[in-house]
């Protein structure tokens, strides 16, 4: 170790991967539905790339959960995502291909998915 | 990234509850789930709450589960890290409240405590260096190094007002000083772990938790100082201590954070570890300095002071390891951060094992200034079964106590003094009114007796010769005048012995003598231990009303001391009794009667 850029450049890395521990109130949320249902419907591959999303962007405020059956079993995966303040807003039928839109335009940026949330598919 | 952290405690009192099992299980239990990607399992240092240990925390919920067996794993993967349901009948009561679950912090244990020696302990994975260094940690040895003079460092860390937590309480900025201003070839730092009394284990969970903070305050102190090397005396008996600490040292020194030349500054340093044999008198600076030479350890006469003349005869610094532990944050927040917390005379924070009548068994890091019964009470749970708080005994063999009376004393190192006790290293023994205070004075004294290395003749023989006295006093043959010999022997020791061991031993007698003089005197003139402890002055008989005729205490009774008709009440034979009590456990009427 030479330099404080080295240090604060490792001190970012390993915090990254430690940002979960500690669980402070003000984190975004991601609860992912996991009950049978959840789980016989593809619910895993969804909670696991919702992880590797936010890996990937380096997201430090988000923690991904899981929760047992909602209650609409039709519609699993269901996913919620509760931003601090916010009303949650609920995505049906989800797919790890639906998960990058997700990140980006309603984590990141904080404008919900419209056309995934349980509003836009039930009417369908 | 793993979406959920298991934190399991992986110290000392936890291991010996099977925390090392429980984590192998998890770890098989997640492969088996095709879950070891997703959650990450870290073995932490203490959480302090040990009497529920085996403890595991699993972020990002922050559940506490206590008390977990390996039994409960496969539940815990299965329900709650596979399909996310908290496994409620195996989390700490008072963590669940309606269905709701309270963090950690919010629950009486922690919400009073403020950590920062226990900062990382419980929250950083102890073996891996890369959570020291994103808890901020090595940043504190940076700022000195790269923007500090070694008189910058001395001054923030004496405006602090950070004093020894070794139990003298001697001002950490001035020793400091002592040793900077001494010019030699070599000067060396040393860490005393060398934690001696019975009931304190705060440096072990420290090094435990968090060895690498040591590490970096060692490295601060070298640099303050002008110390390129460092020692930490460490017990043998505390293998997980030393375990991590070897590990600690070797990724310091891989990372460029010990060794040649840190952070570019020309700045070199290194540290050593030396294991203990268990010795108390160890734990006293100069003995343990003799005793890391490869000598005997045994103490010699000041001065001249370590930061004159220390190890290998060169400028040392010798501190406890709580009080580096504190140094790090002192230097990254500055002297005002620590300086505003504690009472004016006493900075910071105190870090208490807390033991004994006490429900909460644990690891406590309060302000100082907190008073005796906010930690009993509110963080320690109180006394288990109803009893009654009668004293706590703080500094171990070296200390005193503080009588119930006292219970509202803000601790601080000057307001134990002025009540004629003392900080010590931070064991803190709660006693209830089912403990005799000669009974403890006789202990504690039967352990300096031990520890006593013999070297000066009023500790060897003094010591022995208290401990006989008390003896008497517990056998119920001693006269007031024996009493007064007591006191007179106590004082003499103190004032004449050799080293801290011998000074301080006569605390604890001194300490119940001031307090609980009544007690002595029912040994004495009554010839009665009020608490029923002390065995020779203690008879058993039965209530003849109470007494069912059972038969049951006459089954059990070791030596056949009772006899009786069945359904006819019972009697004991005193001259047969050998007071072991087993009769009153055994008995469901409650016609034991203990005098």
């Amino acid at each position: 170790m030479k330099t404080l850029e080295e240090l604060m450049a490792i001190r970012d890395r390993a915090k990254a991967d430690m940002t979960d521990r500690g669980g402070e109130g003000d984190s975004i949320r991601v609860v992912v539905g996991m009950a049978t249902c959840g789980i016989a419907a593809g619910a895993r591959p969804v909670l696991n790339a919702f992880v590797d999303e936010i890996a990937k962007r380096n997201l430090r405020n988000v923690t991904v959960t899981q929760t047992g059956c909602i209650g609409m079993c039709q519609y699993e995966p269901i996913v919620e995502v509760i931003r601090p303040g916010e009303e949650k807003v609920t995505y049906v039928k989800m797919t790890a291909d639906k998960v990058p839109t997700v990140v980006a335009d309603h984590i990141v940026n904080g404008n919900p998915v419209a056309e995934y949330t349980v509003g836009a598919v039930v009417k369908d | 990234m793993y979406r959920s952290h298991v934190l399991i405690c992986g110290g000392t009192g936890c291991t010996s509850s099977h925390s090392a099992e429980i984590c192998e299980a998890l770890e098989a239990e997640l492969k088996a789930k095709g879950l070891e990607n997703e959650v990450k399992v870290v073995k932490t240092g203490c959480f302090g709450l040990c009497a529920l240990g085996p403890i595991m925390i699993v972020y990002p919920e922050g559940c506490f589960y206590s008390e977990v067996k390996v039994e409960n794993v496969p539940e815990i993967v299965e329900e709650h890290l596979l399909k996310g349901r908290i496994v409620k009948h195996l989390l700490y009561d008072e963590t669940v409240h309606k269905d709701e679950i309270k963090p950690l912090k919010e629950t009486n244990f922690y919400k009073k405590q403020h950590r920062i020696a226990l900062r990382n302990c419980g929250v950083i994975d102890p073996e891996n260096i890369e959570e020291y260094i994103a808890m901020d940690g090595y940043q504190a040895l940076a700022k000195c190094l790269t923007e500090m003079t070694p008189d910058e460092v001395i001054q923030v860390v004496k405006d602090s007002g950070l004093r020894g937590r070794g139990g003298g309480g001697f001002p950490t900025g001035l020793k400091w000083s002592f040793t900077a201003k001494n010019s030699a070839d070599q000067k060396y730092v040393v860490c005393n772990a060398d934690e001696g009394d019975p009931g304190a284990f705060m440096d072990r969970s420290v090094l435990e938790g968090d060895p690498h903070c040591v590490l970096e305050a060692m490295a601060i102190c070298g640099y303050a100082t002008g110390a390129s090397e460092g020692y930490i005396y460490v017990r043998a008996e505390y293998p997980i201590a030393v375990h991590r600490l070897e590990i600690a040292i070797k990724q310091a020194r891989e990372n460029g954070l010990l060794g040649k030349n840190i952070f570019n500054s020309g700045f070199d340093f290194d540290i050593f570890v030396r294991l203990g044999a268990g010795a108390f008198v160890c734990g006293e600076e100069t003995a343990l300095m003799t005793s890391i030479e490869g000598n005997r350890g045994e103490p010699r006469p000041r001065p001249p002071y370590p930061a004159v003349k220390g190890l290998f005869a060169k400028p040392t610094t010798e501190n406890n390891v709580e009080t580096f532990a504190n140094i790090p944050q002192i230097i990254l927040h500055g002297a005002e951060y620590f300086s505003s917390m504690g009472t004016e005379k006493s900075a910071g924070t105190k870090v208490f094992a807390l033991g004994g009548k006490i429900n909460n068994t644990g690891l406590v890091e309060v302000p100082m200034g907190t008073t005796l019964r906010e930690i009993i009470e509110d963080i320690g749970g109180g006394v288990p079964n109803g009893k009654k708080f009668k004293a706590a005994q703080t500094g171990g063999p070296s200390g005193g106590c503080i009588p119930a009376s006292l219970i509202d004393t803000p601790i601080d190192y000057d307001n134990l003094t002025a009540i004629g006790c003392m900080m010590g290293s931070g064991g803190l023994i709660v006693m209830d009114e089912d403990n005799c205070m000669v009974d403890i004075a006789k202990f504690f004294l039967d352990f300096t007796v031990d520890e006593s290395c013999g070297k000066c003749t009023p500790c060897r023989i003094g010591t022995k010769r208290m401990r006989e006295l008390l003896e008497k006093i517990t056998d119920g043959k001693a006269t007031l005048d024996d009493l007064d010999e007591l006191e007179t022997l106590a004082h003499y020791i103190k004032e004449n012995s050799l080293c801290g061991l011998g000074q301080t031993a006569p605390n604890p007698v001194l300490a119940t003598l001031r307090f609980f003089k009544d007690e002595y005197i029912a040994h004495i003139v009554d010839k009665k231990c009020p608490a029923g402890v002390c065995k020779k002055l203690v008879s058993y008989s039965i209530d003849a009303d109470k007494c069912k005729g059972c038969t049951a205490c006459a089954r059990k009774c070791p030596v056949g001391a009772i006899s009786g008709a069945i359904k006819s009440p019972h009697s004991i034979d005193t001259s047969k009794c050998v007071k072991c009590g087993v009769c009153m456990e055994t008995c469901r009427f409650g016609a034991i009667v203990k005098k």
